[in-house]
């Protein structure tokens, strides 16, 4: 690893002038950045680390019936905290899905929204990348790409974003709270991340020195408590990224679906929601040929960046799969295996 | 660069170190205070050999930088024991052949320690989970989740 200079700023002002300049990176949990500054992939000359702020690591209930969740609150934390689990169960089973116990401890919440792809053509310095080198090519377009994205990818990039917790983050409209140079700012987590287009090298909406200071869910996030669920499918049992996953919450009335929010993961360069599906699942019955509808809805733009045009059956499988689980009911305790299409969940399809 | 002072707590001795930013806590472990207890496996937060506790909560050493755990309690692999008796955990894994080589174990074991005060540890299944970020490439798995198993029972009684 390159050295560098090493700043540990008192004040959140003091962190965003060290950060403005060139050559600057945040250090938080440091699960990502670290690995990535080992092999070369990123070589910051300066570490501002703010893992020390003040203020940031808070959860905080708003007036308005919103949840406000620091940057700095750890994975482990937000997952384990009931109040929130019981509120959010869907997020607290994507984040405890995610990365091990180990990791969960370090990753903070403004990390986990600016994790990297794990793209092996982007970690690997003797490929081309897009990301890594603007106009260098994309070796994964004819590369090893069957767990690339199929959704949102252009020829310039087809990698995706591998977070768990941004996929129910962005299924219930969570802003990101951003502090710069020009103070403060808020952009809903749909418009934070970018898709690749011709830029991929700019993956969202940050300004030079700009620092995520919360999360934010608006009251309405929590109204699905009862009927939420976060599934996952993994090459292994567990501590490992998704293939793709889903994020399905509902509410249902008299049979009828009165609210719907669906998003998708490891399909795409961002988290993934899908508002045509929500549309279908919007006072329809909520039965398996309306779910089947929004899964046909969710994927019909996906096409095949390579060999992974099964990612598109498995994601539509996987949607069915996770409104009906959430149709069925926020388990009571979550499984112990979280978000495994493994673990016993009464009224879930284990063949679908 | 100019190296930097690191102040550590580690297993009950007080270090002061002076270090390049870019030394990670598992390197200074290591290489700088001689505890080679604590293992590097993969060196990228994948197999969880180099897992200690930093302020009682298991961390990997090697995605952490020693400079960020300033002033941090650190207990390793070579702090568990007490007064030559050894921690359930490591009796648990002795007593159940919880290993094969015995290059995960040290991690494994400090996993085990926080999977138990966490209070992961309530079935197989559960254990299986929260133990899933330290790898055995000898495949002792099965050997490991009994010790834990054990070792959790022995602490709750």
């Amino acid at each position: 690893m390159r050295d560098f200079d090493y700043i540990r700023p008192a004040t959140i002002p003091d962190a965003i002038a060290a950060a403005a300049e060139p050559g600057s990176a945040y250090l938080a949990g440091g699960t990502n950045l670290l690995d990535l500054m080992k092999g070369g992939i990123t070589s910051p000359e300066r570490i501002v680390d703010i893992s020390r702020l003040p203020e940031l690591n808070r959860i905080e209930r708003l007036e308005d019936g919103g949840l406000r969740i620091g940057a700095l609150v750890r994975n482990a934390d937000l997952a384990h905290d009931a109040a929130f689990a019981k509120a959010y169960p869907m997020v607290a089973e994507a984040l405890l899905s995610g990365a091990s116990a180990q990791l969960r401890n370090a990753a903070t919440v403004g990390g986990n929204l600016l994790q990297r792809t794990r793209c092996s053509y982007f970690y690997d310095t003797a490929s081309a990348c897009n990301k890594r080198v603007s106009g260098a090519g994309c070796a994964a377009l004819g590369g090893e790409n069957r767990l690339h994205a199929v959704l949102g990818w252009s020829d310039a990039c087809i990698a995706t974003h591998p977070s768990d917790f941004c996929v129910p983050l962005v299924a219930l409209d969570a802003v990101v709270e951003i502090e710069g140079k020009q103070g403060r700012r808020h952009v809903t987590l749909a418009e934070f991340h970018l898709l690749p287009g011709e830029t991929p090298q700019r993956e969202n909406a940050l300004e030079p020195g700009d620092l995520i200071v919360a999360v934010r869910l608006p009251a309405e996030a929590a109204s699905f408590a009862a009927n939420a669920r976060y599934l996952k499918i993994r090459e292994r049992t567990s501590y490992a990224f998704a293939v793709v996953s889903a994020a399905a919450a509902l509410v249902v009335d008299g049979g009828k679906i009165r609210a719907a929010r669906l998003a998708l993961g490891g399909v795409a360069a961002k988290p993934w929601r899908a508002r045509a599906a929500e549309a279908v699942l919007l006072g329809a019955d909520a039965n398996e040929a309306t779910f089947a509808g929004a899964a046909d809805a969710a994927l019909a733009d996906a096409s095949p960046s390579g060999d992974n045009a099964f990612k598109i059956e498995l994601a539509r499988r996987i949607v069915v799969r996770a409104l009906t689980s959430a149709q069925a009911g926020t388990p009571e305790r979550l499984p112990a295996l979280p978000a495994s299409p493994f673990s016993s969940i009464p009224g879930a399809r284990h063949d679908a | 660069m100019t190296k930097i002072p690191v102040h550590l707590d580690i297993n009950g001795t007080h270090h002061h170190l002076e270090l390049e930013p870019r030394v990670t806590l598992l390197d200074a472990l290591r290489d700088r205070l001689g505890l080679t207890g604590t293992k590097k496996g993969c060196d990228h937060g994948q197999c969880g050999a180099c897992t200690v506790h930093v302020d009682g909560e298991r961390v990997l050493a090697c995605l952490t930088l020693a400079a960020q755990t300033e002033g941090r309690t650190i207990t390793t692999i070579e702090g568990l024991a007490r007064e030559g008796e050894l921690h359930p955990v490591q009796a648990a894994f002795l007593e159940q052949d919880a290993f094969q080589c015995g290059y995960c174990t040290p991690g494994q074991i400090m996993s085990a320690v926080a999977c138990i005060r966490e209070g992961h540890a309530g079935s197989d299944e559960e254990i299986r989970e929260y133990m899933a970020g330290n790898l055995c490439r000898c495949g002792a798995y099965p050997h490991i989740v009994a010790a834990v198993r054990q070792a959790a029972l022995e602490v709750a009684s």
